[in-house]
């Protein structure tokens, strides 16, 4: 006989109806869409036809080469020595622009080089700016996930006790989570003011004025960090949650079986607790991790990716072009890039974590 | 050696006393069972002893050190928790050594003990399994296998054979009795079954909301109870109580009866009775027997429960209480039959109110 469940199918295909529609609206059909574009030269208004490109913008996207170079000799062999002493090296320039001999590097830029031989290696990219984005964002991931991480299990570890108004360090922890990140971006930025910010201002005081201000934001050795440890403490009070329900699923007697054998506080957290956390702990990651590639309100409103690319995230390169330049086929193939980046990650940290038996 | 000693021992929850004050002298190598109903506070008790829970006023010695406020690992005491508490994410092997592992033992070291503890609980080809691939019984044995282990003079076992089903029950039960006689050391096992207190103990004692009842060898517990709450706990079924009416008292010899029971004299072990006054009047079921004619207390069957090599019977007396008698033989008792009861008064026990 047919169970209640199978027969009511009908009814809940309806009630899940509406949600379904409006997934598959909003998240299912953009991304084929962006798929689809991405092989495209689809602008956002032009006069011209939509062409198919093949994988045009992602060879202009993720396009790189390298070029050694050896010093400039003169007629008699001897090496040509640079206003500074040092062995000249011909214009790279006149490699990458226009140069029928390298067709292959044409229009590239350098993105960073190294001495080999008695010339340089270049590493060239197409694109240099997105190419600083994928790297600021994995700096980001993996600076952000490690510390956010830990940072969020050792609040929940201090506020997982019986104390007298422990739910007011509860709500003080898990504040920031509920401001709108654009909002604590516009107080940060005050913070991190160069002149008269709260941050300078403190380490002012507490150094009786001899550390010189800082342009946090402004300062392009600074302003990734300075957004790293804004952007660690506005999510930390929602993944300490996540921690603190996963501690709260350990059977106490565990931790009453460990004091009997004698386990001391270290001894009972990494036999006791750690193990216990396990899948939470593959949840936070994971979670961490995805919101960390989505990089984008922080930068958009302290930033906008300067100074000199030093914030440049790959959701915000993917919006820049396509609603600030008006490329919607080269803003897809950044958001196809970024999913499949994103993914692969994910289903590293999964097998990483998998339950090995 | 692991004496232990509880003297005025008492534990409050804010205005909440669960433990009222609580004197026990356990001697070294003894089997004690703290035994009672729900919430009578044997189990608060225990882990007052584990170092659990705090005492909030009294002294608790073991080995004749007090250890009021050590921490658990400093008072050498092991527990088996109800609940087994084995670490999930653990092998057997892992679980027993636990204890070892934590104090920095050697591999070999802990080969050798979880070998021996294994062996003793007959669980060597458990030992590569991790607990979700265990039945009750097992994991039981893995929880007792860490207690064992490091060789504590104290065990402590909190109803450990509660979550089993009865037939494993017994069979656990014995085992843990075994085990005591192996290890000679002093355990302290807390359960409301009765039947467990009556088989393991060297001495029972029977807690009542936060209070001892009394304290002594099962069966001078059995034949001797102190009080009501005592005689009605142990034993099974339980004790039948009779209100009867004082009518006489020559000394120890008290002479009573009420509508259902012809007067018999019952020889008391306190004073205080009147004549005119009331007083309760404990049979155990095991000792009425069914007469053909005549018989001390009178009866309609009102339900038999035939249990092959003994039948239970229950009775609605003349004076419309119940009475229960359990037969040490099969018989057939028709529903609604008069039926006289007989009892040797020598087997009674009064009960002053």
């Amino acid at each position: 006989m047919a169970s209640k469940f199978t027969r009511s199918n009908g009814t809940g295909w309806l009630m899940a109806g509406p949600a379904a529609f409006l997934i598959f609206c909003f998240v299912i059909l953009p991304f084929i869409a962006a798929i689809g574009l991405s092989f495209t030269n689809q602008r956002l208004v032009s006069p011209n036809p939509t062409e198919f490109t093949g994988l045009a913008n992602y060879s202009q996207l993720l396009g790189m080469g390298m070029l050694h170079l050896d010093p400039v000799k003169d007629d008699a062999g001897n090496l040509v020595l640079d206003d500074a002493g040092q062995p000249k090296l011909p214009e790279l320039r006149s490699f990458t622009r226009h140069n029928k001999d390298y067709p292959g590097i044409d229009g590239m830029r350098e993105l960073f080089s190294f001495a080999s031989g008695e010339g340089r290696t270049y590493v060239l990219a197409r694109d240099v700016v997105f190419m600083k984005a994928i790297l600021n964002t994995f700096i980001f991931v993996i600076v952000v996930a490690p510390l956010q991480g830990g940072l969020a299990l050792c609040l929940a570890l201090l506020i997982n006790q019986r104390l007298r108004g422990i739910n007011v360090f509860r709500a003080i922890y898990f504040m920031p989570v509920v401001v709108s990140i654009v909002v604590v971006s516009l107080l940060w930025r005050f913070i991190y003011d160069g002149q008269s910010g709260l941050l300078n201002n403190l380490l002012g005081a507490l150094s009786f004025g001899t550390l010189p201000r800082i342009d946090w934001l402004g300062n392009a050795s600074t302003a990734l960090g300075a957004i790293i440890a804004m952007s660690v403490w506005q999510a930390v009070g929602f993944h300490m949650v996540i921690w603190l329900s996963g501690l709260q699923t350990i059977s106490p007697t565990l931790y009453e079986a460990a004091a009997i054998e004698g386990a001391s506080k270290w001894q009972t957290f990494r036999y006791i607790t750690w193990p216990g956390l396990r899948n939470t702990a593959v949840l936070v990651l994971v979670v961490i991790t995805m919101q960390a590639f989505g990089l984008f309100s922080q930068i958009d409103v302290m930033t906008k990716g300067g100074p000199l690319d030093s914030t440049q995230t790959i959701v915000f390169q993917a919006i820049q072009r396509g609603y600030g330049k008006q490329d919607i086929s080269g803003g897809s193939a950044i958001s196809v890039i970024l999913f499949v980046i994103v993914l692969s990650v994910s289903l590293i940290q999964r097998w990483l974590t998998r339950e090995k038996v | 050696m692991a004496a232990i000693t509880l003297k005025g021992l008492k534990k409050s929850y804010g205005t909440a006393h669960v433990i009222k004050g609580v004197d026990i002298d356990i001697d070294d190598g003894e089997f004690v069972v703290f035994v009672g109903p729900s919430g009578c506070g044997k189990s608060t008790l225990l882990r007052m002893i584990a170092g659990l829970e705090d005492i909030t006023s009294g002294e608790l010695t073991i080995s004749g050190r007090v250890v009021n406020d050590l921490p658990p690992k400093d008072r050498g005491v092991a527990m088996v928790f109800q609940s087994y508490a084995i670490f999930p994410h653990m092998t057997v092997r892992e679980n027993v050594a636990f204890g070892l592992t934590i104090a920095g033992a050697s591999k070999a070291e802990k080969e050798e003990k979880v070998g021996e503890a294994a062996r003793i609980l007959q669980m060597e080809h458990l030992l590569d399994r991790r607990p979700s691939q265990l039945s009750g019984g097992q994991r039981q044995r893995v929880a007792i296998g860490r207690a064992i282990v490091r060789k504590p003079q104290v065990f402590l076992f909190d109803e450990p054979l509660s979550n089993l089903d009865a037939a494993l029950r017994m069979d656990m039960r014995l085992e843990i009795g075994k085990l005591h006689q192996q290890l000679g050391a002093t355990m302290i096992y807390v359960t409301h079954d009765q039947v467990e207190a009556m088989t393991l103990a060297d001495k029972i004692v029977v807690l009542k909301d936060g209070l001892v009842q009394q304290i002594g060898s099962p069966m001078e517990l059995y034949h001797n109870p102190a009080n009501l709450f005592v005689a009605g706990f142990l034993g099974s079924p339980s004790m039948n109580f009779l209100d009867v009416d004082v009518k006489g008292v020559n000394g120890q010899k008290i002479l009573v009866s009420n509508a259902a029971l012809d007067p018999v004299e019952i020889t008391a072990k306190t004073t205080g009775y009147t004549v005119g006054g009331k007083a309760k009047l404990g049979v155990r079921p095991q000792y009425l027997t069914p007469v053909e004619s005549g018989g001390m207390l009178h009866g309609s069957v009102a339900l038999t429960e035939r249990l092959g090599a003994e039948t239970v019977v229950e009775l609605t007396m003349k004076d419309g209480n119940r009475l229960i008698a359990a037969l040490a033989r099969d018989a057939v008792f028709p529903i609604g039959a008069e039926l006289g009861l007989t009892f040797d008064p020598a087997q009674t026990h009064i009960f002053a109110l």
